[in-house]
């Protein structure tokens, strides 16, 4: 029983500690916040802490229900670092939107982070479905945490009626699948699979619409082209610091998941949805780099990039291979800190009064007012971009590497080829803060905390960042051969 | 470790980066002589490494290795042979005359001008002393961040288009590169540039990794059609960014071509040779007529880079020793010549703020010494015998008359031509009559002036009387390269051989009679 306990630590901390910080804030109400705020970070890193033990090595619980393995590891690692960040920047965030900051802000993030935790340990479509509704519930009320704010409440409630859809899509497809194979399973469900191509040579047909529909639910999850349209809307409308967790946290999370099912309980149908992940990507990639080019705000245009970057990632799922599937952990895992980088700067973005700016325009100039938050604006920019030295280059670097691996070189030069369609764009930032005159300058920053993981950020993504590279491998690498 | 016993090539990417660090934090004077000191130490640093080089060629034929396996996919892996060697040579001998050049004409930003000048030194020794694919690509295209700050920031009206042009055309060429890389990696299971130059890729796969590498290069060098970037950016870049665009950054496209193309893909190099030379040939004939037309003068200089840059194209896929030699000395003579031209055209402009050509006349009355000095490198770019450029172009085209006559003659016609359009170009800025009042108010040279152009006007003699300093290093390399592409090397249409008059001449012949035709 114990061990089952140690397997699951880090959910488990992050639900009692999410508990008793929801009783805190009940009791202690907005002057609790600081508190909150601050002993929710420490649950995430306890719960980071936990994984040391059992909970990255320790196997299957509760009859393959749950999975406690590298890729689980990797991935919630990932996932708690961006959820810290993202509770540390909230605090003055909302001091300066609304005045205040509802203490259940961190608490929300922990139990989404509950969520995103069981969705990447998955062993059964039903534990997925579980925690991926767990996220969403609470991203649901995190997009439209500012209430008042109109703005915030759209995006709040576009995020819920889509991601309910989606949520329901994807339940199609759970009980298609569990229909045409008998079980939910992974392991069970990649067994009939194989079964079905062995007698037949290539699975039911009732399988197959519950592989679409299920892979359907999660790239919305992901924002994938053609399940993306909410995500511009959803970015620019929630608070910063919660758009931040949308393309951090939770993108990681959803592509983990991804991932985990691709070869998991898909695996042997990997000729089939090979074909779908191959046209989202290069749809997502074409769509991410050209719609972004006539964006004025940074939120919308950060939103697009993401899709696009998706869109790179999901070529070395693509693939197939442990490989590919290791590249795209590692590419999400540097496309985290990239995004946590830019959303950071756009957090810097305010007027003289304080207010937050989202245009593109207001950026101009920033290289005379700002010099060091426009050098690490466009570190992040050269970064999403894939333009060496900068460390972003690494995970296209992966990703096609993959591809090339299993004879896939048409489709890697297409892709790469698209990828100068999106530098353009990131160009196009880099030229409004260092080409253009000056706009009126933003307020001084006022956070240590916020400079200092800028800069921490920047220096991640600098050439010095190269250095990580045998230990990123070794982490990604395991954590791919776990799922084989 | 090496001859020196300390990792010189490592300690010259380092001097710079950690001064390019520096100015970011200094005021604009202290910026410019941290600047000029760290190119100076540079250069200094490659002066020993030339003397330390051995270049009689018994030694290793990679000199200088340093290996460090800290990437885990790829090592930090430096090494140079003769021709990596004279490449780094220009880029440290220019450093210092761009940081002179731009010490008064660059009012604005200077700490990170100076900054953004000295990382392109970085990324430019980095990529001519890479031994690693992947490190090699990495500081091949992380050259394109700096030159697009520069063009971008500190150039005129048009800065901002011409700064995405070069971004993205460059980019693009060199993304499909990156692929047919990866592929190589794999195939040859190293990402050692000297072994993979030993390796013998499939004939069929080498087609597609010759074109992958050839879209990066041609749009570096470049060549006809993909050069329009060149004019946009010269013209808009500050004098000194157009110097080290034409004086090294063209070069990366050639030595491109010497390091991967050739080497590395012979056969193919041999099968697409037409390409190379039609394209050469086009480029050498259209670019020099419009040359011919411009009325800018940064123009003008710009299209007569793509010309000479034709010219080293040829010499280069002549697959001998001449042509090779040949098209190493033009690159080195072109670098030194227009980088020269460019900085003529910069002391006349910080003086009048105009390229214009027809702003100008009459210097020679004004202007003397500059008169003079802008005439060494008129005919330098000309190929005038006893200056650097004749012994390049002769060479080259001398080589690749072995392979193709027809070409030859039309790449020819570019000295011609490359005389009209230089002597004009001379005769409308330097002679006449000089009646236009504010040209009668310039000054002519200053001391700082000719301290930046006397040094190449000395080297441009040198390269052009004494040519064998510089061909000796690099003819071990030549040598070995010409053997590796020998059993491709293509049937030239000169098949000269003695025959009985009125006897009929069978000229279909083998690698064998190119051999014979080469003893002419």
């Amino acid at each position: 029983m114990a061990d089952y306990l140690l397997r699951l630590a880090p959910e488990l901390i992050l639900i009692i500690g999410g508990v008793l910080l929801l009783l805190a804030a009940a009791w202690r109400g907005e002057r609790g916040v600081d508190m909150v705020t601050l002993l929710s970070v420490a649950v995430l890193a306890l719960a980071g802490v936990s994984l040391l033990g059992p909970a990255s090595t320790g196997g299957d619980s509760f009859g393959g229900l749950h999975q406690a393995d590298a890729f689980a590891a990797f991935c919630k690692v990932g996932i708690y670092v961006a959820a810290a960040v993202c509770i540390l920047i909230a605090p003055r965030f909302f001091r300066r939107a609304g005045g205040t900051m509802q203490p259940e802000y961190p608490v929300l993030i922990l139990f989404s982070c509950v969520g995103m935790g069981m969705m990447v340990s998955a062993g059964d479509l039903l534990t997925l479905y579980v925690g991926l509704e767990l996220q969403s519930l609470a991203a649901y009320v995190l997009a439209s945490f500012l209430r008042r704010d109109l703005r915030s409440a759209e995006a709040g409630l576009k995020y819920f009626v889509l991601g309910a859809l989606a949520s329901g899509i994807m339940l199609y497809g759970v009980s298609l699948l569990y229909g045409f194979t008998g079980t939910t399973l992974f392991d069970g469900i990649a067994a009939a699979f194989a079964e079905s191509i062995e007698t037949t040579g290539q699975p039911s047909l009732g399988q197959v619409f519950g592989l679409v529909f299920v892979l359907a639910g999660v790239l919305f999850k992901i924002s994938a082209v053609p399940f993306h349209m909410w995500t511009p809307d959803v970015y620019e409308g929630a608070p910063t610091p919660v758009t931040t967790v949308f393309a951090t946290a939770q993108k990681f999370a959803a592509m983990a998941l991804l991932v985990r099912v691709s070869a998991e309980a898909l695996g042997p149908g990997l000729e089939q949805w090979r074909q779908i992940i191959v046209f989202v990507a290069l749809a997502s990639i074409i769509l991410g780099a050209v719609a972004a080019i006539g964006q004025s705000n940074i939120k919308r245009l950060l939103a697009y990039s993401s899709i696009n970057n998706v869109g790179f990632a999901l070529l070395g799922l693509a693939a197939g291979t442990a490989e590919g599937l290791a590249a795209v952990i590692s590419y999400m895992a540097i496309y985290i800190v990239m995004t946590l980088g830019s959303f950071l700067c756009v957090l810097q973005m305010r007027d003289s009064e304080g207010r937050p700016v989202e245009t593109i325009a207001s950026l101009a100039g920033l290289s005379r007012t700002r010099p060091g938050l426009a050098a690490a604006m466009a570190v992040f920019m050269f970064s999403l971009a894939g333009i060496p030295p900068l460390f972003g280059f690494w995970g296209k670097f992966l990703v096609f590497d993959a591809l090339i691996g299993v004879g896939y070189w048409e489709l890697a030069a297409i892709g790469i080829a698209l990828s100068v369609i999106g530098a353009y764009y990131y160009l196009k930032i880099v030229k409004t803060i260092y080409f253009d005159e000056p706009a009126p300058g933003y307020a001084p920053s006022d956070s240590r905390l916020e400079g200092g993981l800028i800069a921490a950020a920047a220096v991640l993504l600098s050439p010095l960042g190269y250095l990580l590279i045998p230990a990123l491998a070794l982490a990604s690498g395991q954590a791919a051969a776990a799922l084989f | 470790m090496n001859q020196l016993g300390f990792p010189i090539l490592s300690v010259m990417l380092l001097v710079p980066l950690v001064a390019a660090v520096a100015c970011v934090y200094s005021a604009a004077a202290n910026a410019r002589r941290i600047a000029l000191g760290a190119t100076l130490i540079d250069l200094l640093l490659g002066i020993v490494l030339w003397a330390t080089f051995d270049q009689a060629g018994q030694a290793e034929r990679w000199q200088f290795v340093e290996y460090q396996p800290l990437f885990g996919r790829f090592a930090w892996a430096l090494g140079i042979d003769g021709i990596a060697l004279m490449l780094i040579m220009l880029s440290v001998f220019l450093m210092p005359i761009c940081i002179g050049a731009s010490w008064r004409a660059i009012e604005r930003r200077v700490p990170e001008y100076m900054a953004l000048f000295l990382l392109v030194e970085v990324l430019m020794i980095g990529t001519f002393a890479a031994q690693d694919l992947f490190l090699f690509y990495i500081f091949f295209e992380a050259g394109l961040i700096p030159m697009y700050l520069i063009i971008g920031i500190w150039g005129g009206t048009r800065r901002i288009y011409a700064s995405y042009k070069f971004f993205l055309y460059t980019l693009l060429g060199s993304v499909l590169m990156l692929i047919a890389m990866l592929w190589m990696a794999r195939y040859a299971g190293t990402t050692s540039i000297p072994a993979l130059m030993e390796t013998d890729f499939p004939v069929e796969a080498q087609t597609w990794l010759w074109i992958a590498f050839f879209a990066s290069f041609a749009v570096k060098v470049p060549m006809w059609p993909v050069h329009t970037w060149l004019p946009d950016a010269h013209v808009e870049a500050p004098t000194a960014g157009s110097v080290i665009l034409a004086g090294v950054l063209l070069k990366l496209g050639g030595y491109g071509f010497i390091r991967f193309s050739l080497p590395m893909f012979p056969e193919a190099s041999q099968q697409l040779i037409w390409v190379i030379l039609a394209l050469s040939m086009v480029a050498v004939v259209y670019t020099s007529l419009v040359a011919l037309v411009q009325a800018d003068m940064k123009k003008l200089i710009a299209y007569s880079s793509v010309a000479h840059m034709a010219i080293v194209m040829v010499g280069l896929f002549a697959f001998n020793q001449q042509g090779l030699e040949g098209a190493m000395i033009v690159m080195l003579s072109h670098g030194l010549v227009s980088g020269a031209l460019f900085l003529c055209v910069g002391v006349i402009y910080d003086r009048l703020h105009t390229r214009e050509i027809a702003r100008y006349g009459g210097l020679a009355s004004v202007m003397p010494r500059y008169a003079i000095l802008f005439l060494l490198f008129t005919m330098a770019t000309i190929g005038l015998p006893g200056t650097s450029g004749f012994v390049g172009e002769f060479l080259s085209l001398m080589g690749v008359y072995q392979v193709n006559s027809f070409a030859t003659l039309i790449c020819t016609t570019g000295i011609i031509l490359g005389a009209a359009y230089s002597l004009y170009l001379y005769r409308r800025v330097v002679f006449g009559v000089a009646d236009k009042p504010d040209v009668l108010k310039m000054e002519d040279l200053s001391r700082r002036e000719i301290a930046l152009l006397a040094p190449i006007a000395a080297v441009v003699l040198w390269l052009g009387i004494y040519p064998e300093s510089f061909i000796a290093p690099m003819r071990a390399d030549v040598a070995a390269l010409t053997q590796r592409i020998d059993r491709a090397r293509p049937v030239g249409d000169a098949q000269v051989a003695a025959a009985a008059p009125g006897a009929v001449q069978e000229q279909v012949g083998g690698p064998q009679d190119a051999h014979g035709a080469e003893a002419h």
